[in-house]
């Protein structure tokens, strides 16, 4: 229990508020899923969470984050709005993006939630268009992009991290490596295990965080989102993770014989939640966990009575202006 | 009244929108080299400096995405192929990404970025140098489509596409770099939606898009001069949004119609066009052809690539065919020296 005495307890609420927040939305999800209410295929995140807490805890409200379809984590930790999220699930018209979006397209721009893509690797590029401008305009702010180990295979990921290493760009790459491509093991993909090495061929610091751990997560944002601020350019890490269910959908996928119970279950013996948990006492858990409860229920309520968008908004926002 | 060259429009255009907004950068490859994308980014780089005017990496997927990501910002990037062709590298972004933010973002980000690209013709550009591939687009709501023949109105579209809140793909030809016309020294915009009609004429439609507006031109010069039929050019500019009711309405007045894509012809602007136009502007009884580039890979042999391509003449017969049904045959005489045909006004 050293580490107990080295971090702050200020810190360990957050992580624990954070990662609970985002495993009950989530489990609410994969227990709403069978009604079809939601309206939209969900990815769930469910076994990953302490990445992308790791990460957004160490950003500030101005910075920038881009993600993939997998992306309720991120949306969530970033300090998405919880309610428009589960609106935009529904397809209600009140949700983040109008219902146009669904579970794959979340954005919330007020709180530097730039968007995600449903198309593996295309926000990479994107989240380093962001970065240039950022620099352009002498901001103090950093992007920071989110992508799986599948977005490793696309050449738009060498070609960002190439060009973002080439101009010093201010941006963190976060590789979010849960050793599958839907199916397909990464290496029966890559030659090597080594995608933090390649990163750094290009010209950037990188590590790979191997074990989840939280702190760990955190520690490593915050060395390299300090230099990013000096201006020094780009980082990457790689954070080693494992996704609980199925690819997509809210069940568990052993039946398909493609990974075996035990390689999840030593991931769930470590669940950062737990452990995080365990570092707080019982009144300060239950103080949050009764917080995110109602929360939870208030924002699927909300979804739940929000009207779906009418017809004639099937043709609003193609362009600035109609047609 | 000034005279200006498609490139000198072009470059002045850029150099005009930078000077006044600041937040409109260029990127593509060889932007700021020596020959600077034929002359129409010259002294830019020198000028607005090298984080606003960068030469890119071969990256045509990832440094769309990057302009996009600029315009995410609230940048306005440029961003310029110097053949279309490369634009296929980047197809994921343009109609997977910048083609749909909006929309499925539900209006909450704007994506102000303009897509210059070049098309080539003649002197061997071959299979992959000459591809005209804007029928690929003008089929993904989300993106507007610009193809000016004439100076002056590369100058206004051009200010147009880059103070337009959406992406824009701008269209350029090779060929079109000699055109002349006179070009106001002031910005100013020409809005997307609206054809120019570049001849006025009773007989007959031509509607050429890009540098087949062009051909038109010398075709309807041919009709005029050797069998006194009256041809109507018409350039419809904008190819997304389309102006169909410029071209209604002259058709209406002439019964006939020939749309010279400058592309393959199916699925094309010809096909689209004599749909709306029997569907929405519900014309009926008039006569229509289409042409464009014979239905092959571009050869790059001048032997074939002479007949891959519809010229003035080739238009001018097929308009001849139309307008004269049933007489016999007959050829323009290509002595007329036309080659130098260009619209210089009045706009
Ligand atoms: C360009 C592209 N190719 C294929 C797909 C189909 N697809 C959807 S998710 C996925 C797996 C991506 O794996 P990874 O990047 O590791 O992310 P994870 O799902 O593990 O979070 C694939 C192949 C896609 N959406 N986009
Ligand atoms: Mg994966």
């Amino acid at each position: 229990m050293s580490k107990i005495s080295k971090i702050n307890l200020g810190l360990t609420e957050r992580f624990y508020r954070s990662l609970y927040r985002i495993r009950k939305v989530e489990e609410e999800i994969a227990r709403i899923y069978p009604t079809d209410k939601i309206k939209s295929p969900v990815h769930l995140s469910i076994g990953q969470e302490a990445v992308s807490v790791g990460i957004c805890e160490a950003l500030r409200l101005k910075d920038k984050v881009f993600g993939t379809y997998r992306g309720h984590a991120m949306y969530l930790a970033k300090g998405g709005d919880l309610k428009k999220m589960i609106a935009e699930l529904y397809g209600k018209v009140t949700g983040c993006a109008k219902g146009k979006g669904g579970s794959m397209h979340l954005i919330d721009t007020n709180h530097g939630i730039m968007g995600a893509s449903a198309i593996v690797g295309t926000m990479i590029p994107v989240a380093t268009g962001y970065a240039y401008a950022l620099r352009y305009r002498k901001s103090n702010s950093l992007v920071a992009a989110f992508f799986g180990d599948g977005a490793v295979d696309e050449g738009a990921f060498h070609e960002s991290l190439n060009f973002a290493a080439l101009k010093k760009l201010p941006i963190l790459f976060i590789c979010e490596n849960n050793t599958y491509a839907i199916h397909s093991h990464h290496l029966k993909r890559h030659h090597s295990d080594n995608i933090f090495i390649r990163a750094r061929t290009y010209g950037m610091p990188s590590e790979r965080i191997g074990d989840g751990d939280i702190f760990k997560i955190y520690r490593a944002a915050n060395k390299y989102i300090a230099k990013i601020r000096q201006g020094k350019g780009p980082a990457f890490l790689e954070c080693l993770t494992c996704r609980w269910k199925e690819h997509v959908g809210p069940n568990d996928d052993f039946d398909l014989g493609y990974r075996s119970e035990d390689e999840v279950s030593c991931w769930k013996k470590n669940d950062p939640l737990k452990e995080i948990g365990l570092l707080l006492s019982t009144a300060t858990r239950e103080r949050i966990e009764s917080k995110v409860q109602v929360e939870i229920e208030e924002a699927f309520s909300f979804a739940e009575k929000s009207p779906f968008p009418s017809k004639e908004k099937i043709y609003q926002d193609v362009f600035a202006k109609s047609l | 009244m000034r005279i200006l060259t498609y490139p000198e429009a072009v470059r002045e255009a850029t150099d005009q929108e930078m000077s006044i907004d600041p937040s409109v950068i260029v990127l593509g490859q060889g932007v700021d080299d020596p020959k600077a994308i034929l002359g129409t980014t010259k002294g830019l780089a020198a000028k607005f400096g090298p984080t606003r005017v960068f030469d890119t990496p071969l990256s045509e997927d990832a440094m769309t995405g990057v302009a996009i990501g600029a315009a995410l910002a609230g940048l306005r990037p440029i961003h310029i192929h110097i053949r279309m062709d490369f634009m296929l590298l980047a197809m994921n972004q343009l109609v997977n990404m910048v083609a749909k933010m909006r929309y499925m973002f539900g209006g909450s980000v704007s994506v102000p970025i303009v897509i210059r690209s070049i098309i080539g013709k003649s002197w061997g550009q071959g299979p992959q140098h000459s591809q005209s591939i804007y029928p690929l687009f003008m089929n993904i709501p989300g993106l507007k489509i610009i193809a000016p023949s004439t100076p002056y109105d590369a100058k206004g579209c051009l200010i147009n596409a880059i103070r337009d809140n959406d992406p824009v793909i701008f269209i350029e030809h090779r060929l079109l770099y000699y055109q002349k016309s006179y070009v106001p020294a002031k910005p100013y915009t020409t809005a997307f939606g609206k054809a120019r009609i570049l001849s006025k004429g009773r007989d007959i439609t031509l509607v050429g898009i890009s540098q087949m507006a062009i051909e038109c031109l010398r075709a309807s010069i041919y009709l005029f001069k050797e069998t006194g039929i009256r041809a109507e050019v018409i350039d419809p500019v904008s190819l997304a949004p389309l102006d169909i009711d410029t071209i209604a309405r002259s058709v209406k007045k002439t019964g006939r119609l020939i749309i010279v894509d400058n592309a393959w012809v199916p699925c094309g602007l010809g096909a689209e066009i004599i749909s709306r136009l029997l569907v929405e502007s519900k014309l009926k009884g008039f006569v229509a052809q289409r042409m464009g580039f014979a239905h092959t890979t571009c050869p790059t042999t001048p032997a074939l690539e002479k007949y891959f391509y519809p010229n003035a003449q080739s238009i001018a017969m097929k308009a001849y065919q139309i307008c004269r049904p049933g007489k016999k045959h007959w050829r323009p005489n290509t002595k007329l020296k036309i080659e130098e045909v260009e619209f210089k006004g009045p706009f």
